[in-house]
């Protein structure tokens, strides 16, 4: 279980994050929602262990994360793929920095590519990858550790309308396989409603939980279709007019 | 094969404006300060069929390789060191961009006071140069490396090790190759005046000796053979660059 205590932050005198309290269970997903630049991105940074909260703690199964540990992937905001290392490579490269042979990391890797359908392309470079496949990878990297917790950092924000609700649908897939709990951010409403089992509304910076939504229609694929979406869609609507 | 063919083509094409332009010259400036292009050419092909003149062209080659070599293998790291740990770039960023618009090639007769008149000091000379450009370039390209980069590596759990190997050398790697390349240039300019001085072998001397001589034909021999271990040098780094950085020649990129 994640949990969040009272998490601050400041850059100089500058307040960014204040007093963020939450928990997420095994086998739910938190979408974080708040208005661009407002603090959500320092809140994955503190998760994940890469920056230190100024304030408050957060623990991952009663353990303080402090430094970025296996057991947490994290998808960075334009994917985090290294340049200069192949597909195969980017994807095996948490199993290399944990010490995981070569050959064992190498087809682990490249199951994990297969299943979000990125097969033969082992030896492109990033470059050579659509955006949309860039995604898969980035995917494939996070997954492929087998970490307790996934944090995204708005994952699809640079992708067509298409290909964003093809990517939701993989990353949907892929969570009702290996429930891994993940905490996504992002400032489309409508992509927290598809991916959040519940949704927490940020205020602008500092950023600060201004309401919490339950979301019933989360994990079905038709969520967009449904009336329970278009509502909660509508009172989130209403929620951030009010804070943002 | 097609590849190596535009090779050959564009070269073919280069020496073809240059013999043109070097005709139109000679015959302006009446053939005898500036020899015609072909007569310069037969005395370079004769002369590569003397024994004398590919020891004056290994000579040459072997000190502007071994220069680059020493220039590569301290500057490198040290600018990926500078780039990358920001104490010992706050120590010794002062010290080399103080002495970096010195033009070092002044400091020759020291060189050959302190290392002798052998090859040591022509060597070091080159590699002074060459190593200030390498080093400052990857200096600078290795602090342009975004961060998400350091990121996403730490985020895996990486260590200081990981971070090197994973991203400070790759990325670094360009920089490095560039400034080599680039460096090739400066490295035979300064080749051909360190052997103006205490030698007898080389296409530096080569040169000025049949200068000295008003052998014009023999001094267009060096400075042909000189421009062949130029082009020959940047080709040789630009090779080592596409294979090391693969990831920077993609096509379409």
């Amino acid at each position: 279980m994640l949990t969040a205590d009272n998490l601050g932050k400041k850059y100089g005198e500058e307040v960014v994050l204040d007093n963020v309290s939450f928990t997420l269970d095994r086998e739910e997903t938190l979408a974080v929602v708040g208005p661009s630049g407002c603090g959500k991105t320092t809140l994955l940074y503190i998760l994940s262990g890469l920056t230190e909260a100024g304030s408050g703690a957060a623990m991952l199964n009663s353990v303080p994360i402090t430094t970025p540990t296996p057991d947490i992937s994290f998808i960075l905001q334009d994917y985090g793929l290294l340049p200069w290392r192949t597909v195969i490579d980017n994807v095996a490269l948490g199993l290399k920095v944990q010490g995981v042979p070569k050959k064992e990391r190498l087809t682990r890797a490249r199951e994990q590519l297969a299943e979000l359908g990125i097969v033969g392309r082992d030896d492109d470079y990033p470059a050579n990858l659509s955006g949309g496949e860039q995604q898969r990878v980035a995917i494939a990297r996070a997954f492929v550790t087998r970490p307790r917790l996934m944090l995204l950092d708005e994952p699809f924000s640079s992708l067509d309308a298409l290909t964003r609700e093809r990517l939701q649908r993989t990353l949907l897939d892929v969570w009702k396989q290996r429930k891994v709990p993940f905490v996504l951010v992002t400032h489309s409403l409508e992509e927290a409603v598809v991916l959040g089992k519940r949704i927490m509304v940020m205020s602008g910076r500092p950023a600060s939980p201004v309401a919490v939504f339950d979301n019933p229609g989360f994990g079905d694929e038709s969520i967009r279709d449904t009336e329970a979406c278009f509502e909660l869609l509508k009172e989130l609507r209403r929620t951030v007019e009010n804070v943002w | 094969m097609v590849k190596s063919v535009k090779f050959v083509l564009r070269y073919a094409m280069v020496v073809l404006v240059i013999g043109i332009l070097w005709k139109m010259l000679a015959v302006s400036l009446g053939g005898i300060i500036l020899p015609n292009p072909e007569d310069a050419m037969g005395a370079f092909i004769a002369a590569m069929g003397t024994q004398l003149f590919w020891e004056h062209f290994f000579v040459s080659a072997y000190r502007a390789v071994t220069a680059m070599a020493i220039a590569w293998f301290i500057a490198f790291p040290l600018g990926l060191i500078m780039g990358s740990v920001k104490r010992v770039d706050n120590l010794l960023a002062p010290f080399v961009f103080l002495t970096y618009p010195i033009p070092k090639i002044v400091l020759l007769p020291v060189f050959l006071l302190l290392l002798g008149l052998g090859d040591a000091a022509k060597i070091a000379m080159i590699a002074l140069i060459l190593g200030y450009q390498i080093l400052v370039t990857t200096r600078d390209g290795v602090r342009s490396i975004h961060p998400k980069y350091y990121d996403s590596v730490r985020s895996l759990g990486g260590s200081r090790w990981d971070i090197l190997r994973e991203v400070l050398l790759p990325a670094a790697l360009p920089h490095g190759f560039t400034a080599l390349r680039l460096g090739t240039g400066v490295a035979v300019a300064v080749l051909f005046f360190v052997e103006s001085f205490a030698t007898t072998r080389g296409l530096g001397y080569m040169i000025m000796d049949a200068w000295g001589a008003m052998d014009y034909l023999t001094m267009f021999s060096g400075i042909l053979g000189m421009s062949l271990m130029g082009a020959a040098l940047y080709e040789i780094a630009n090779l080592m660059e596409r294979k090391a950085c693969k990831w920077m020649f993609l096509r379409g990129k």
